[in-house]
């Protein structure tokens, strides 16, 4: 019925603009993939389900056309991100919002099912996926294979739209729960966590992928993780380098990551990457009571200061 | 890992041109005893300083790192130091989360006037990091050949 409804709207928007981005069947009944509808034909090919995993707003900021794009409520923080930063102009974008239910993890799905090649994939009522493979089908339930910010997700419905398909969802999450991870991971001896970090970015393989697939990592072919001037990290493989570029990734991201959590599902190595980003949120929240991609009015608190800073107070020795 | 006789420790001090600097100028220059296992970089000011300059280092082989510039408002730039506060608090909260001891790492403001200040705080922190010893993480030291 959505899905209806979102055709109708995006064949109204698509008069507007000259491209919309939304999601079409990947490869595979288990992948959506990103469409871009530049014929009035192509909107057919538009699905609406617990498979439209990508955050497509990444495309935004290098499109120098006028874009309607479909967002989700976690994606449009990024819109809103931009507009902070100055990166897009409200006009030139046309916002579909999908009050979303949660998506799933496709890599969750196919640990479930031993990675064998799906036949069919249906949704029932909201919280089951059935899914189908040569061995037979199996029935899980979308709580226990959503990402991880889908289960404390703060955000159901769009922050920021200008057509909204159906009804504005609440979120039943707590909000404390949202950094629950976190405070949790600095409970552990300070050695613990070094190692536990060591041990993760040991196996990073510098496929940038998490970098590539980041919306706010802007820079992207001028990223200083490759150049040579200045000369930041060598291609040398070792856990320096490694460990030199998360933190890179991480810095960079400070008081800007709008933990849409795609650096974490685009992945391969299935490296937490998210986590130092989720840590510099909480720190901005209690710093300076910022939460990236909530407020247009807000300002990235990088790219500001305060002459007395409250929270601020100077180190003793 | 530290260098090999163990007896010095490396500590990386980032110091701004106008004020900091002139501070451990002023420091020599009234031949105030000082520890030796600092090695200062000076910058041009301390919202030079990129907070990745400071994981760089520690990474690459240093046991603590020091920053200073200007005191607030006192800012050659005018506001140089205060983008640099911001920037390093939020350094100094993360580094205990990838299991670095926040210790390693500070940050203050010393005028160029403040020699005998100066020669408190690099006493002080010299002496916190001999408390904390070599830091020891997988990643390789830099050794110069």
């Amino acid at each position: 019925m959505s899905l209806e409804k979102l055709k109708e709207t995006v064949a109204k928007v698509f008069h507007e603009v000259d491209v919309v981005i939304g999601y079409k069947q990947g490869f595979d009944p288990l992948h959506a993939t990103p469409c871009f509808i530049t014929m009035p034909e192509q909107v057919d090919q538009l699905i609406w389900n617990p498979l439209c995993v990508q955050n497509l707003t990444s495309y935004l900021p290098f499109l120098k056309k006028k874009v309607g794009i479909v967002v989700k409520g976690c994606d449009s923080r990024t819109i809103i991100q931009y507009m902070q930063e100055g990166l897009i102009k409200r006009d030139n974008i046309v916002i579909v919002g999908l009050p979303c239910t949660g998506i799933i993890s496709v890599k969750k799905v196919l640990h479930e099912i031993d990675n064998q090649p799906v036949e069919s994939i249906t949704f029932r009522d909201g919280s089951n996926v059935v899914v189908k493979t040569v061995k037979g089908q199996k029935i899980l339930s979308l709580s226990d294979v959503c990402p991880d910010k889908c289960s404390t997700c703060q955000y159901p419905t769009p922050l920021i739209y200008d057509h909204l398909i159906g009804e504005p969802i609440k979120s039943d999450k707590p909000p404390e729960s949202v950094y629950e991870d976190i405070r949790e991971f600095e409970k552990k001896p300070l050695k613990e966590r070094l190692e536990y970090w060591e041990k993760e970015f040991d196996r990073c393989i510098r496929c940038y992928a998490c970098r590539n697939a980041c919306p706010m990592c802007i820079c992207q072919d001028s990223c200083i993780a490759e150049t040579r001037d200045p000369h930041w990290m060598s291609q040398k493989l070792s856990i320096t380098e490694k460990f030199m570029f998360h933190m890179i990734h991480a810095v960079h991201l400070a008081g800007r990551c709008v933990e849409c959590g795609e650096c974490e599902r685009v992945c391969p190595m299935g490296i937490p990457v998210n986590k130092l980003k989720k840590k510099i949120n909480l720190e901005m929240k209690e710093l300076f009571g910022y939460e990236p991609g909530v407020n247009l009015e807000d300002k990235p608190p990088m790219y500001t200061f305060n002459v007395e800073e409250r929270k601020i107070e100077e180190h003793k020795l | 890992m530290s260098v090999i006789a163990a007896k010095e420790l490396r500590i990386i001090g980032f110091l701004c041109n106008w004020c900091s600097y002139g501070g451990a100028d002023t420091a020599g220059v009234s031949r105030f005893k000082q520890p030796t296992d600092l090695r200062i970089i000076r910058v041009p000011c301390s919202g030079r300083v990129d907070p990745l300059f400071v994981v760089k280092a520690l990474l690459n082989g240093a046991d603590g790192v020091l920053v200073s510039g200007c005191h607030p408002r006192d800012c050659h730039y005018s506001d140089g130091n205060f983008y640099a506060r911001r920037r390093l608090e939020m350094l100094k909260r993360l580094l205990p989360f990838i299991g670095i001891d926040e210790r390693r790492f500070h940050y203050t403001w010393i005028s160029a006037s403040e020699g005998a200040r100066w020669q408190q705080v690099i006493t002080d922190f010299t002496k916190q990091i001999h408390k904390l010893g070599p830091l020891s993480t997988k990643t390789e030291v830099m050794v110069e050949s």
